[in-house]
């Protein structure tokens, strides 16, 4: 079958070789994917900075496709159903899924306890081939995928397997406050949704920050919201001081994560030579910008090591830190609700549809931001 | 509660997840009688292992689930054996593992041309769809790389 195929940092190609995946448990189905999407964390596979990403493998998180075949085990999907598979690879008995963490299973992932099984994102979140492929395994399929209701759009239904959701988790794990000040650090696909979803919990003004310049536009319109470039401002932190009475932001929102670009050190040690996992800039400036008592959100992906950020101002300003792989299964009723009702455009932010055939461009592309790129569909018929 | 006198019904849905005892995820985490049980649970079915799975030494074996595409081989699949002889926590662990990652780029190469398919470079980066979007990038590239190789042949020369 055709499928995305990874040979090393910067390097993916469209592999016509690779084998049918195969019901391996008796919960599994076999999922034909009609579209998939590129995350902007699939870049930190991509660019090599995630550990234990095996050559070979296939990427690709976000998927919605059509059931071809199930296990033995399987009873709520049968062939033909039409699914939006979360990202997260959940069991729903481990007392975590219990909990409704969803995205912390301790049931899908043998190669690290720190992260649940996650489609296509390295043997260190369980080493299952990802969604950006013609068909795909989907472990727990009675758990984790969800039939798409009739009404729903399935451009907007590959958006709520992963963006929608981490976005809309961002802004609800910040505790936001009728009123609040909200800053969100990146203006790519989540920050996007965070901002839009931010003014959901009634924030009363939302700041976007961001340096790539039609990304800040797009997001100004999308989420109706106030959006900055930081090159253009001396000290993003000191701006965010200025502009709410000196005092910081009741929330920030980290909607980057390990390749944050505005401090060269970080940069250096992050990005180049890897010295930590990754750059933490924009988790820096959240720490720094936000208010005494405020919180700040985490949904930026970073590697598992660790990085430099300024903890005892943490600890100084009795800043609450949340963090969380969004918990995709759960948040969806309400995000439907959501986009029934127009309240989220989740198709809105598609700017890119590419055949999978042409994989490694659609990649170099969201990498290095060409063509005004905010996000990807792979659609794996496309050219048949 | 702050004064909100500002307009936002500008804004379709403002505030109407305000309430956090209506909104699906908070608290983020649903207490229940198990918390605090260990791991009690009825495991789900065990997957059968027909290929090498390596797993965390933070937990007693294989989850019940996990995927089986490219299990370790080589000299990489050596690196990744050692790499999990450490624990998580460890910096050696993902140290390792990135090691790995590298050697099995080359690996990867040469398993290409021992099937004989000739990897195209050019393509797999990307460069059609650079050249189309930003072609002063990649004649900028190409400048550097020239004068960089330039001046390293023009110093080996000297010496």
């Amino acid at each position: 079958m055709l499928a995305m195929n990874y040979r090393g940092p910067y390097r993916v190609r469209a592999d016509r070789n690779k084998s049918m995946p195969r019901i391996e448990h008796s919960g599994d189905a076999i999922v034909r994917v009609t579209r998939s999407c590129i995350c902007g964390s699939d870049l930190h596979l991509y660019h090599g900075l995630v550990p234990d990403t095996r050559v070979g493998t296939t990427f690709g998180h976000e998927f919605v496709g059509v059931v071809e075949e199930v296990g033995s085990e399987v009873k709520n999907l049968k062939v033909g159903d039409n699914v939006l598979v979360p990202f997260n690879i959940s069991c729903g008995k481990c007392v975590f899924c219990e909990q409704e963490l969803y995205g912390n299973c301790h049931e899908s992932n043998p190669e690290a306890t720190a992260v649940g099984g996650i489609f296509g994102y390295s043997h260190t979140a369980g080493g299952y081939d990802g969604g950006q492929a013609e068909y795909v395994r989907v472990p727990y399929a009675d758990i984790g995928p969800m039939i798409i209701p009739e009404d729903i759009d399935h451009d907007d239904a590959v958006l709520l397997t992963d963006v929608v959701p981490t976005g809309y988790q961002a802004a609800e794990m910040a505790g936001i406050k009728p009123g609040d000040t909200v800053v969100v650090f990146g203006a790519g696909p989540i920050g996007i949704m965070a901002a839009k979803c931010a003014w959901l919990f009634g924030a009363g003004r939302v700041i976007v920050i961001d340096h790539i310049e039609y990304r800040l536009e797009f997001v100004k319109k999308y989420a109706q919201c106030e959006a900055y470039n930081f090159r253009s401002l001396e000290d993003p932190v000191l701006f965010i001081k200025k502009t709410t009475d000196w005092l910081g932001a009741d929330v920030c929102i980290d909607a980057v994560g390990c390749e944050a670009a505005g401090s060269a050190f970080q940069t250096i040690t992050g990005r180049k030579l890897m010295l930590q996992a990754g750059s933490a800039t924009a988790l820096h400036w959240a720490i720094n910008a936000v208010k005494k008592g405020g919180v700040v959100s985490i949904v930026g992906v970073y590697g598992p090591t660790g990085n430099i950020i300024p903890i005892g101002n943490v600890v100084n300003k009795g800043i609450t830190i949340r963090a969380n792989q969004a918990s995709v299964k759960r948040l969806l009723p309400r995000l439907i609700e959501h986009v029934r009702a127009g309240r989220i455009d989740p198709k809105g932010i598609i700017t890119h549809r590419v055949p999978l055939e042409e994989v490694s461009d659609a990649y170099h592309i969201f990498s290095a931001k060409l063509d005004n790129c905010i996000k990807t569909i792979l659609i794996p018929s496309a050219r048949k | 509660m702050k004064k909100t006198e500002k307009d936002y019904s500008h804004i379709n849905g403002w505030g109407i997840d305000q309430n956090p005892l209506d909104v699906p995820a908070y608290p983020m985490k649903h207490r229940t009688e198990n918390d605090n049980k260990g791991m009690i649970w009825e495991r789900p079915t065990q997957q059968p292992a027909t290929v090498e799975i390596l797993h965390s030494n933070e937990r007693p074996g294989l989850t019940a689930v996990f995927g089986t595409p490219v299990p370790p081989s080589g000299i990489s699949g050596n690196i990744r054996r050692f790499a999990f002889k450490y624990s998580e926590s460890h910096a050696l662990h993902w140290l390792a593992l990135l090691l790995a990652d590298r050697v099995q780029m080359f690996e990867g190469l040469a398993d290409d041309l021992k099937s004989g398919h000739v990897p195209n470079i050019y393509s797999e980066v990307g460069g059609r769809a650079a050249l189309k979007h930003n072609p002063a990038g990649v004649v900028r590239k190409v400048v550097i790389s020239v004068a960089v190789v330039t001046l390293v042949v023009a110093w080996l020369r000297r010496k």
